[in-house]
């Protein structure tokens, strides 16, 4: 295969941290309370299985109907005073965003968790012309503050100890050192108290988008959603166009699915559908209500019919929890805004194949993650046809030749014996070179055994055999 | 921005020419093409149980609120209401409390002799952060998942259930609905299809966090605490 940066650095990456045990401990015990968890509220349901077909269906509907749900969508936003933006690519929903920022003169921006801002660079395209850009989410909040991508879409600050996060906040916010979580997380809230109540504009996401009725749904657990959304004089959702639902009560099914298997709960704290700026007679709310939607490639995914139930993605994060690969190699290694499973998938779609294939063969191709996945995105499968449509698009010579041999070597039964007794010669002087840079098999060996060839064929002992 | 639109629009379409497999057909031999919308009918037999009578479902609120760390309490009239909020105000020692225009609720927070942030006629933000209590009515509870579900029109707009460090929500017996399903058909019948607030929110427990070592920590932004009167 030829190497690309970002399959080098992902590879030097990935051996790093598969030697790191402190981190694959962390990992795992953390995988595990969620797993528990999850475990225990999917038992709830009278019938989860049925409930994931249900779930598939709908958003079938809503993914290759696209078209129409969107129309309506924004045509419904719009019948209530909300300004509906279009972006075709990122550079787009950036300069939307900065126009309406720069319009208020905002001072102070606060944001809940928006994984589409992640992809779109808004944070450093804001700063950049001197807007202060608070994250709410706490895990969000604590990666900002060390200058780190979030390791998990889900669990953002999943791969911190509580001293490392105690140590970031003393650093940063001139906090005294603590060990409790507790503590911790009431030295954000009184950070963040102060800025909800001063900041102009709030900057949202969207788990979904209501066809129906014109409204987004936000789920949380923290509630800074809800205070950036109830504050700021202008709420800014960015929303990627695949996020839609066609009907309101598809809720009923999708909210406690997303809780249950995003983190085991029956339903996330806060799940919240906002239709509109503040309407006559309403109390509070901002005065403006501006959605964005992005579409940044993911009319190309749509194009490709036998993997477009990718865009059914929830972003529940239960295939990253249970994917043997991310649970050793790590969120930050992927290098992509959404890691894992789904991230292998929609990566190559989203920022070209050739650069992203190698996400492809960071599976096991175990299927955990098809099975967990809640609205059955064919996960596993889907890594396969990007390798074929790899190759296919850019054949590699000498794997083509190697394979040849292969073929050659298997339908010429003499040649293949032969190789046998070679092989078992080979094995003998093979410990010498084992792992080094001179041996054949270097790659595989280098942190695997390689399999003995047989002191006996089943064809010599069948030929043999009294 | 327009232009943007159809182009869009215009890329779906033509991404749409090709039909995708149909829904799950990867894990079941028999998956069909969805039809419409016959998916969603099944749903309420898919999601948890929730018991068929009233106590069984008042039983099972009370189960998932006390899971969720949220005190539940089943009064008898107005007068129990008054004085087990005057316990709650005493205990926690406080000084001034927000509530909005409704006879239940304002009824109860007068009777707490406390002064009274209300969110109805415009209010000042600080004035409400620093109340100890907001106390609201709601549109139902669900008895399925314990939640509270409220709306900008039923409580007092979108920052009194948020904002303060403990909401008491007033609810009665009678907005006990069973599931997820009746919560949504519940505000389709009340305000569809022209009159949604532009708040609609299942509030399910207090706030919550998880961030760190995923350890449960109560009160990360909003509400440490989080009481139900059901009178
Ligand atoms: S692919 Fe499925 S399991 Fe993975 S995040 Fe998306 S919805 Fe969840």
């Amino acid at each position: 295969m030829s190497t690309t940066p970002a399959a080098a650095e992902f590879k030097r990456d990935a051996t790093t941290l598969t030697k790191d045990l402190r981190h694959r401990s962390l990992i795992r015990t953390a995988l595990k309370k969620y797993e528990i968890a999850r475990d225990s509220k999917k038992a709830l349901f009278q019938d989860w299985q049925s409930a994931r077909q249900t779930a598939a269906e709908i958003k079938w509907d809503a993914i290759n109907h696209l078209d129409t749900h969107l129309a309506d969508f924004a045509r419904n936003l719009e019948a209530r005073g909300t300004r509906v933006h279009w972006a075709s690519n990122a550079e787009q929903a950036r300069e939307i965003i900065l126009t309406i920022v720069r319009e208020k003169k905002a001072s102070a921006i606060v944001k809940s968790k928006v994984m589409t801002g992640e992809e779109i660079h808004l944070n450093e395209a804001l700063e950049k012309e001197g807007f202060e850009v608070v994250e709410s989410d706490l895990g969000e909040f604590i990666v900002q503050l060390r200058k780190e991508p979030p390791y998990h879409f889900v669990f953002p600050a999943m791969h911190l100890t509580r001293g490392q996060i105690s140590e970031t906040f003393a650093k940063e916010l001139g906090s005294a050192p603590t060990d409790s979580p507790e503590e911790l997380t009431m030295i954000a809230r009184r950070v963040l108290r102060g800025k909800y109540v001063t900041a102009d504009i709030g900057i949202s996401g969207a788990n979904f988008g209501i066809a129906e009725t014109g409204m987004i749904s936000i789920t949380e657990n923290e509630g800074n959603a809800r205070l950036t959304c109830a504050l700021p004089k202008v709420h800014i959702a960015l929303m990627g166009i695949e996020k839609i639902l066609p009907k309101f009560e598809d809720l009923a099914l999708f909210l406690p699915m997303l809780g249950t298997a995003g983190a085991g709960q029956t339903l996330t704290g806060y799940n919240s559908m906002y239709g509109g700026p503040r309407q006559p007679g309403e109390t509070d709310g901002p005065e403006e209500f501006h959605v964005v939607l992005l579409d940044n490639k993911r009319t190309t995914l749509m194009a490709d019919p036998e993997q477009r139930d990718a865009l059914h993605c929830m972003r529940c994060g239960a295939c990253l929890n249970v994917c043997p690969i991310y649970k050793n190699v790590g969120g930050h290694t992927y290098g992509t805004t959404y890691q894992g499973p789904i991230g292998s998938v929609i990566t190559p779609h989203l920022r070209g194949l050739q650069q992203w294939k190698h996400l492809s063969f960071a599976s096991s191709l175990c299927g955990g993650c098809t099975q967990a996945c809640p609205v059955k995105i064919d996960l596993h499968h889907h890594l396969l046809q990007s390798r074929r449509n790899a190759i296919a698009q850019r054949p590699v010579w000498w794997e083509k030749i190697a394979f040849r041999a292969l073929s050659y070597l298997f339908n010429h039964a003499g040649l293949f014996s032969l190789g046998m007794k070679l092989g078992r010669i080979g094995q003998i002087f093979h410990p010498l070179v084992k792992a080094t840079r001179i041996d054949p098999a270097h790659a595989w060996t280098q942190s695997r055994e390689l399999p003995k060839v047989a002191p006996e064929t089943f064809r010599e002992w069948w030929q043999h055999r009294k | 921005m327009n232009d943007e639109r159809e182009n869009i629009l215009g890329r779906i379409r033509e991404a749409l020419r090709l039909p995708a497999p149909v829904p799950g057909a990867h894990e079941r031999q028999s998956a069909h093409p969805v039809s419409e919308r016959e998916a969603a009918v099944h749903i309420p037999e898919w999601l948890p149980s929730v018991g068929v009578t009233f106590e069984e479902r008042i039983a099972l609120f009370q189960k998932n609120a006390a899971e969720l760390k949220a005190q539940f309490v089943l009064l008898d009239g107005a007068e129990q209401l008054a004085s087990q909020l005057r316990e709650i105000a005493a205990a926690e020692g406080w000084k001034k409390v927000a509530t909005h225009a409704n006879e239940l609720a304002e009824c109860a927070a007068n009777s707490l002799g406390l002064p009274v942030v209300r969110t109805d006629s415009g209010y000042d933000v600080h004035e409400l952060e620093s109340c100890d209590a907001g106390i609201s009515t709601c549109e139902a509870l669900v008895a399925q998942t314990g939640s509270v579900l409220v709306t900008s029109k039923s409580s007092g707009g979108r920052a009194l259930s948020i904002l303060p460090p403990h909401h008491v929500v007033i609810a009665r017996r009678e907005q006990l609905i069973a599931d997820l399903p009746a919560a949504f058909a519940l505000i389709k019948a009340k305000y569809g299809p022209e009159n949604y607030p532009s708040l609609i929110s299942f509030i399910t427990g207090p706030s919550r966090t998880g961030d760190i070592e995923r350890i449960l920590v109560l009160g990360a932004h909003g509400p440490k605490k989080l009481t139900i009167l059901c009178v």
